[in-house]
């Protein structure tokens, strides 16, 4: 029988099935971060465990870290408290930890593929619901709670039931000025936020085999945003090429032992998905989102749809747009900003900030905005200080700060104030993300750019235009 | 233990129809900072409870009194969406709740649900509505959910749907067990596994 590139991963990692129960699923790879993770080891010690594989664990601070003066102490005593307790943690049970000032930290989802943590045919959790970015590689990477990362700290494994299989295949060539994480809300808009609930999906086709690699991780970062367990792509040549000669990737005789086995991981001709979806590129635009969750986005040159035109749920689709101070109708070109947001595990990586850059060179960031470019890691910044992005970012007054998850979900002190309007590039729009009251667009970061030089919602073709 | 044993629960519920309901809402991020697991009750829905400075929100249904002390909440489509912060579904518990209702719910907050001891029930739209209609109609509208034998229950009116829920975590739930305790079990399996993985 021809497998799937999932089912050969899952199949390869159970430990054993349990009668009319879920997989005992072993965890190659367990990422820990400070929010997710204390009450974890608290659990752990007070039942007298220890971390039985601390080198298949790997801790990193993100969620609650400042992004400016990180060399200071931090201020906020709750978020130093949590900080605290990892560090302690990690040395307590001997894992490695990459803390604030160390040249490896960054947003835990960015972190693990630059450092070649992540790997094909893996399987990859983390108390984060965003780990779905590694499936990028071609490994299995979901979110899981913090009971969780108790058991996968005490055990290696967590018992789960073995989700179904979705393949959406997106074919064609991408017009000017849409970018990966179009193609991603283009799929969320038309999947809703809970089409793929239950499911385990692999993205096919034209635009994922042509799309980079910080391209396939946007993409399958926003997964679970249609409701999906975790999203995966193929591992090809590109993605043999970007892990070759990383940090902890397998080098010399290991490094071909393990491609033998990368080759092996894909879909077989013929193997069967419990539902298939078929996009067409050309019918996607730059996106942007007009509502208080991710599916609620279209082209950014489309009008916000009616209450009547959208199946059920007409109160919850009228409270939404109430929350956002929309109507029905209305336009996003033009509509005035306060906010922007660059970064986040979902847009902050180097292609991110290369594409922002396009479009804001030798330009003037508009004065109504206030503007946080975050980037996702250290090695980000390396990488936009060597290719000269930080010139074209100073130039047009704009600020670029430390990494750090920052103001995608405001647990640091960038949270967009109560009822101001932010275009973002992180994951969520969900009613006070960004701050208690704020309201959020999410887009690509060519739209985030053209916004932010405009002072209102742009759509990022008119420049990119103007630039040709 | 890990939680109380759970085994049939009637009590009356709270009624929350709104679509979508996203784990930020249930337990915004800015109170995830704690490093010890309690009193998450606290700030449970707290930007749909209180208003900014503190005051209750008079007309959401978890502030209102004629529910008060209930067991159960029902929930609208696709509840416990986003986030994968167990502190939604500890919010949850620590809130004196013990079930959830829904047409469905997020994957990640389910499992969560069922670590920490709260029973997330599916049911039919169908189901659900008759459910929010009886609440509506009567806010002392009793519902039992009855775990052994996967039902649950409109008392009064005796209407009744059956709702899934995989042997396994069902021993679990009614025994107050939880994985750790199963995995802790089978380590010499676990271990001899994990050498022939090749990295």
């Amino acid at each position: 029988m021809a497998n799937t590139l999932f089912d050969k991963v899952w199949d390869s990692h159970v430990v054993r099935q349990v009668k009319d129960g879920p997989d005992v699923f072993f965890i190659d790879r367990h990422f820990i971060h400070e929010v997710t993770s204390p009450v974890a080891f608290l659990g752990l010690e007070s039942r007298g465990n220890s971390v039985v594989y601390p080198a298949r664990t790997f801790a990193t601070a993100d969620h609650n870290t400042p992004t400016i003066n990180q060399h200071l102490p931090v201020e906020d005593p709750l978020s130093a408290n949590q900080l605290d307790a990892l560090e302690r943690n990690a040395k307590k049970h001997g894992i490695s930890h990459w803390g604030l000032g160390d040249l490896n930290n960054g947003i835990v989802h960015v972190v693990g593929p630059e450092n070649g943590i992540t790997l094909p045919g893996a399987t990859i959790v983390c108390g984060d619901s965003h780990t779905s970015t590694h499936g990028a590689f071609g490994a299995i990477a979901f979110g899981i709670g913090t009971s969780e990362v108790e058991m996968v700290l005490s055990t290696q494994c967590i018992m789960q039931p073995k989700p179904k299989s979705m393949r959406i295949n997106v074919n064609g060539k991408l017009g000017l000025g849409v970018t990966p994480k179009d193609v991603a809300l283009y799929i969320i808009s038309k999947q809703t936020t809970s089409g793929a609930t239950g499911f385990f999906v692999e993205y096919a086709g034209d635009v994922f085999e042509d799309m980079s690699m910080e391209g396939r991780m946007t993409v399958c970062n926003l997964s679970i945003e249609m409701g999906a367990r975790g999203g995966m792509i193929a591992p090809d040549a590109k993605t043999f090429e970007y892990l070759k000669g990383r940090a902890q990737t397998p080098k010399g005789a290991d490094w071909d032992t393990a491609m033998k086995y990368w080759e092996t991981l894909y879909t077989e001709e013929g193997a069967e998905f419990d539902v298939e979806f078929n996009y067409d590129a050309a019918d996607i635009e730059p996106m942007i989102t007009y509502g208080t969750n991710p599916g609620m986005g279209m082209g950014v040159t489309k009008s916000i749809p009616t209450a009547e035109s959208l199946e059920g749920g007409v109160e919850t689709y009228r409270k939404s747009l109430g929350y956002m101070s929309f109507n029905e109708g209305d336009s996003m070109i033009g509509k005035e900003i306060d906010f922007v947001f660059l970064g986040s595990c979902t847009n902050g990586r180097i292609e991110d900030f290369r594409g922002f850059c396009s479009i804001v060179k030798g330009r003037q960031k508009a004065p109504n905005v206030t503007a946080w470019l975050v980037p996702g890691s250290h090695k980000v910044v390396d990488q936009i200080k060597a290719e000269g992005l930080d010139k074209i970012i100073t130039d047009a007054g704009f600020v670029l700060r430390e990494p750090g998850c920052s103001a995608c979900l405001a647990m640091n002190d960038d949270k967009v104030p109560s009822g101001k309007l932010s275009v973002s590039t992180s994951n969520r729009n969900f009613e006070g993300r960004q701050g208690p009251g704020s309201r959020t667009l999410l887009a690509s970061p060519l739209v985030a750019a053209a916004s932010a030089v405009s002072g209102v919602v742009t759509d990022p073709r008119t420049i990119l235009n103007a630039n040709a | 233990m890990a939680y109380d044993k759970f085994d049939v629960l009637t009590s009356t519920a709270y009624p929350l129809p709104t679509e979508n309901v996203d784990t930020d809402q249930i337990i915004p991020a800015r109170f995830l900072k704690a490093t010890e697991r309690k009193d998450f009750d606290i700030n449970f829905f707290r930007d749909w409870r209180f208003e900014q400075d503190g005051t209750p929100k008079a007309d959401f249904p978890l502030n209102k009194e004629i529910y008060a002390g209930s067991k159960i909440l029902v929930g609208g489509r696709n509840f416990g969406s986003g986030s994968s912060r167990e502190h939604a579904a500890w919010s949850v518990y620590d809130f004196g709740l013990r079930c959830v209702i829904s047409s469905a719910f997020a994957d990640i907050f389910k499992n969560n649900c069922l670590n920490v001891g709260v029973l997330p029930v599916q049911v039919s739209a169908a189901f659900a509505d008759t459910l929010f209609a009886a609440i509506m109609a009567d806010p002392k509208t009793e519902i039992k959910v009855d775990l052994p034998n996967q039902k649950v229950t409109l008392v009064a009116t005796g209407e009744s749907e059956s709702f899934v829920i995989n042997t396994y975590k069902k021993d679990n739930m009614l025994n107050g067990f939880d994985d750790i305790d199963y995995l802790k079990n089978i380590e010499n399996e676990i271990s001899a596994f994990a050498e022939t993985r090749p990295f």
